[in-house]
């Protein structure tokens, strides 16, 4: 066959040749279905587990859900701290189309300002795109209603409620009550290490000060779980497990709202504190402290500018006075003095020593000055707390000694924390020898304990320690830890917290107790009584004891005068007392800082507290437990 | 005596009607299969039922014209299809209408129309004719020029770009070489050649996208948000099917949008997903019984053209299922070929079973020779 012919075809070689093909080519075929198959094979059957939870771990999220936060009522079942609905304007970047666009119209609609949509920028570089970013918080009602009607113009924003935390009463409570605030990195850090950030995992706010703080454990609740299945973009389709939060406990506090009040309006304009308790259960009938400052600027986080003004302010506001402020007690601390000296034998009820002004020790030039420049005449142990002698308490601690002070008072509880359920609290000071040792190195000298006599050297004590210690004298021994919270509600029962019982002070002459508390009975009633004046006509039977505490030392030649004196160089006027005098209900004590005389300035507000007590104790909840 | 066992129904009334039965029970399985998963895919959308279903109406009919069209008349066709599809092709490079980051329409001003389409058909038609003129196994120029005419085209698509449309026409021309019977040293020397060719390829003809697919193809899970999403996805659907399958509108990666392109490329997750291994191997055995059914007729045409072409058509459509599935599942880069017969799109389904009904009239056409 030559090569360059064109020969016939041999349809038999060519048909022939092509099935030699055709099966090779099926061959190939076979053999690239097996790869297929075999590594389908091990996408679908080999690592199926892997892929079938990779699938799972796509379309599932677990979301934590946040447990309402318990309510807290006053004693008589007034809302103090209640959940409100707050709206906010919420962005999802990936669902918008044109963001700039979106922004531009929604600034003309709602008046967004430039901050606004600068802070939504920045929170904006911290998200994933398919998370909700809040631009706008706190929506007013008419704002959700003017976005409600144009809600179809912007694909991928909307208005969503959340629960917050609001204080009706505002300022009236912020000390006691305290506040919540957004969780910050050192709270994240405290529930981490106790454990608690999965309960936490869905919680904006946590209790910051006060009951909120004190009693987050039970005001908190149980965090609940969705187990919800969500689409690439996030979104949730439908809900495939569900675990119920368990809301917080709903507490019920010892104290009066309307009491309260009551003392901010007469504190109103000075420094200062009030402090009410219950002395058969140590209950805080009322705490509050002057100025204050309104909690809820805190719940949305407040401004730096506000907060500023705050920290900067002359009058401290955000110092708790009744539980921080450490003052002299002055004389409040005679009636617990008479005490000591009475049960010790260094004086008995008859003792008689005549005041003519000043108080000197032998060996020692300069004298001690009573209030009174020409004293007061004869006193004994009970005029002595009526007219709140001086020198008969220098002379009684001279021989009681610091020792024994310092031992007794400390019984009192002074220096010590009281036990309050809140954490801003402070030990003040209870002076002894070895204290003045540690902390300043010196010896203890005589002048010392004689001007712990009237409540002054280095003697501090807060508000609430006083009031403390008041509940004592008028329980004639029994001590009770002063306590916010009076129970709580489970299943619409109130259910009372124990009231708490301290080791008592145990007299060896129980009869002393009397003494002292006839003595405070005629501070109030009798003639020469330094409250008589505050006290006139009350309805009630009450007594105390007033005090004035110099804040600075006055020189033994000058003389002491109001007009040309500094403001914040005024004497602190104190005030401790309590009523019925038989069967006490309440224990009111008044710490003011530079308002002058504690008769003229701080009696009459105890006073007020007393009256409205009397007036309403019919109509409140004030029964012992 | 042989064709009589082949061909029990020579004179059947499908016969007649230029109908291979069982190749077309099989498309019509196939193509409802498509509807069923596509129905899933596309979040039960019945209007995406209704247009697919007037799709393969309009491809449907357009098969059985074709298969009523004796072979020899394609051949002497062959060469003008080319010629203008060739010019298209050009004139899709000139003028042509930018869709989806290329070049690939043509406006007529009544239709948008792709050229490249035309040549699926065109170039395995051209290649079997000119190689057919001669006596085979064909000799060494005959196999350069066959190879050209299969480049020249390819290369014109590759450049619009569309890197899985111009890998389908070097399939259908290379496939009718090999059916041809070029030897195999030549085969090896291509496969050489064109290994050489890779890199000259990588750097002038590749885009940077089809450079990135092939990249993500490497280590998809270097970039696992971005360009390797899908392929992670889709291998996540596949994987998380199983042997059962998550059934029917069950596929969580399918009905939460985490799979992309859902009813066109990436059906086949879907489908893998909802009806696991089982499916698949079923699906499988469809595909293999349509192949094996269109070499069947390639092997029973009389003359050389026939046979070139039917064999070159049917194993196209294998390559169409191989590369679909194994870019979905992780085997192959990324390249937009669909899934033959089931995923959603007009073009590429008229293309397919037209190419069916040319292999349909070639099966059933009246013998002019006896072999025997």
């Amino acid at each position: 066959m030559p090569p360059k012919r064109i020969t016939i075809r041999d349809h038999t070689a060519e048909a022939n040749l092509f099935a030699r093909r055709t099966v090779i080519a099926l061959l190939g075929i076979a053999a690239l279905i097996v790869t297929l198959v075999s590594n389908l094979y091990y996408l679908q059957v080999t690592k199926y587990t892997d892929y079938q939870t990779r699938s799972n771990g796509n379309r599932i999220k677990v979301l934590p859900v946040a447990p309402n936060r318990g309510l807290i009522y006053d004693r008589n079942g007034l809302l103090l701290a209640e959940n409100r609905p707050t709206f906010s304007l919420e962005v999802v970047p990936e669902q918008v189309e044109d963001l700039d666009s979106s922004l531009q119209r929604l600034r003309e609609l709602l008046g967004l300002s430039e901050d606004d949509i600068l802070d939504f920028r920045e929170e904006l570089k911290h998200h994933r795109r398919f998370r909700p970013v809040s631009l706008k918080a706190r929506l007013t009602h008419e704002e959700v209603a003017l976005f409600s009607a144009h809600q179809h113009k912007f694909p991928g924003i909307s208005v969503e409620a959340r629960l917050t935390r609001h204080y009706p009463y505002g300022e009236t409570l912020t000390h006691l009550l305290g506040y919540v605030a957004r969780i910050n990195k050192k709270d994240l850090q405290k529930l981490v290490e106790a454990g608690q950030a999965d309960n936490y995992a869905a919680t904006y706010n946590i209790g910051k000060q006060g009951v909120e703080k004190f009693h987050e454990s039970k005001l908190h609740g149980q965090v609940g779980y969705q187990e919800v299945e969500v689409n690439n973009q996030g979104r949730i389709i439908r809900t495939l497990k569900f675990q119920p939060p368990v809301p917080g406990e709903d507490l019920v506090l010892n104290v009066d709202v309307k009491l309260q009040q009551v003392i901010r309006d007469a504190l109103q304009g000075f420094r200062g504190s009030v402090v009410a308790l219950d002395p058969r259960n140590g209950g805080v009938l009322a705490l509050y402290s002057n100025p204050s400052y309104n909690p809820n600027l805190f719940v949305h986080g407040i401004s730096s500018k506000d907060y500023q003004k705050l920290l900067q302010s002359r009058d401290r506001p955000l110092i708790n006075r009744a539980t921080q402020g450490q003052y002299p007690p002055a004389s409040t601390i005679k009636p617990h003095l008479a005490l000591l000296g009475l049960e010790k034998g260094v004086i008995t009820e008859e003792t008689r020593m005549f005041d003519r002004g000043t108080y000197k020790l032998k060996n020692v030039e300069r004298p001690w000055r009573d209030w009174k420049k020409w004293g007061h005449g004869w006193v004994d142990v009970k005029k002595s707390i009526e007219v709140s002698c001086d020198i008969f308490f220098y002379d009684l601690a001279y021989k009681t000694g610091i020792d024994n002070i310092s031992e007794m008072m400390s019984q009192f509880g002074f220096g010590d924390y009281t036990g309050i359920d809140l954490y801003e609290e402070s030990a003040a000071n209870m002076p002894s020898r070895g204290w003045k040792r540690a902390r300043y190195n010196e010896p203890w000298y005589i002048g010392d304990t004689i001007s712990v006599g009237i409540g002054q050297s280095y003697w501090t004590t807060t508000p609430l320690q006083l009031a403390k210690s008041v509940t004592t004298l008028v329980n004639r021994g029994t001590r009770y830890v002063p306590q916010i919270l009076r129970g709580h509600y489970s299943n619409n029962k109130l259910h009372l917290a124990a009231p708490k019982e301290l080791q008592p002070i145990v007299l060896d002459s129980p009869d002393n107790w009397q003494v002292v508390l006839d003595a405070m009975y005629g501070t109030v009633n009798s003639d020469h009584g330094t409250a008589r004046n505050a006290f006139k006509d009350t309805e009630y039977v009450s007594a105390g004891k007033t005090g004035t505490a110099q804040v600075i030392s006055i020189g033994m030649d000058e003389e002491y005068d109001e007009e040309t004196i500094a403001d914040h160089h005024k004497d602190n006027a104190m005030y401790i007392g309590y009523a019925p005098f038989e069967n006490p209900e309440i224990v009111v004590t008044v710490a003011m800082e530079n308002a002058g005389g504690g008769s003229s300035q701080a009696a009459p507000i105890a006073r007020k507290v007393m009256d409205y007590y009397f007036a309403n104790k019919e109509s409140g909840n004030y029964a012992a437990q | 005596m042989l064709r009589s066992k082949l061909e029990p129904h020579a004179n059947s009334i499908w016969h007649r009607l230029h109908i291979d039965l069982p190749l077309f029970l099989a498309l019509l399985v196939l193509m409802g299969t498509g509807l069923v998963v596509i129905y899933s895919a596309g979040g039960k959308d019945m209007d995406l039922i209704i247009r697919q279903g007037i799709r393969l109406g309009v491809a449907i009919s357009v098969m059985l014209v074709l298969a009523q069209i004796p072979p020899l008349a394609y051949r002497r066709l062959s060469i003008h299809f080319y010629v203008v599809g060739v010019l298209m092709l050009i004139a899709v490079l000139l003028i042509g209408t930018v869709g989806k980051g290329a070049q690939r329409w043509l406006d007529l001003g009544f239709m948008r129309f792709q050229p490249s389409e035309i040549m699926k058909l065109a170039v395995p038609m051209m290649v079997a004719w000119y190689i057919s003129r001669f006596n085979l196994p064909p000799r060494i120029v005959n196999i350069v020029v066959g190879f050209l005419l299969m480049a020249i085209p390819t290369l014109l698509v590759a450049k619009q770009p569309d890197l899985g449309t111009s890998l389908l026409l070097a399939s259908a021309g290379l496939f009718v070489l090999f059916l041809a019977g070029t030897s195999w040293k030549i085969i090896g020397t291509l496969a050489a050649l064109a290994s050489a060719f890779a890199p000259i390829m990588w750097m002038f003809l590749m885009q940077d996208y089809q450079k990135q697919r092939v990249l993500t193809f490497l280590n998809p899970e270097s970039d696992p948000l971005g360009s390797g999403y899908h392929i992670i996805q889709s291998k996540i659907a596949i994987g998380s099917g199983g042997i059962q399958g998550k059934g029917w509108l069950q596929g969580t990666q399918s009905q939460l949008e985490f799979l992309p392109e859902r009813h066109t490329d990436f059906i086949f997750s879907v489908f893998s997903e909802e009806f696991g291994f089982t499916g698949i191997v079923l699906l499988l055995i469809l595909y293999g019984f349509i192949v094996v059914r269109g070499m069947i007729i390639a092997m029973r045409a009389q003359e050389a053209y026939s046979k070139l072409l039917a064999g070159s058509i049917t194993l196209t459509f294998f390559i169409y299922v191989f590369v679909n599935m194994g870019m979905v599942s992780g085997l192959l880069p990324v390249v937009g070929v669909p899934l033959p017969l089931i995923s959603y799109g007009g073009t590429s389904m008229v293309t397919l079973l037209a190419g069916f009904g040319i292999l349909m009239g070639i099966g059933t056409q009246k013998r002019l020779l006896s072999r025997e």
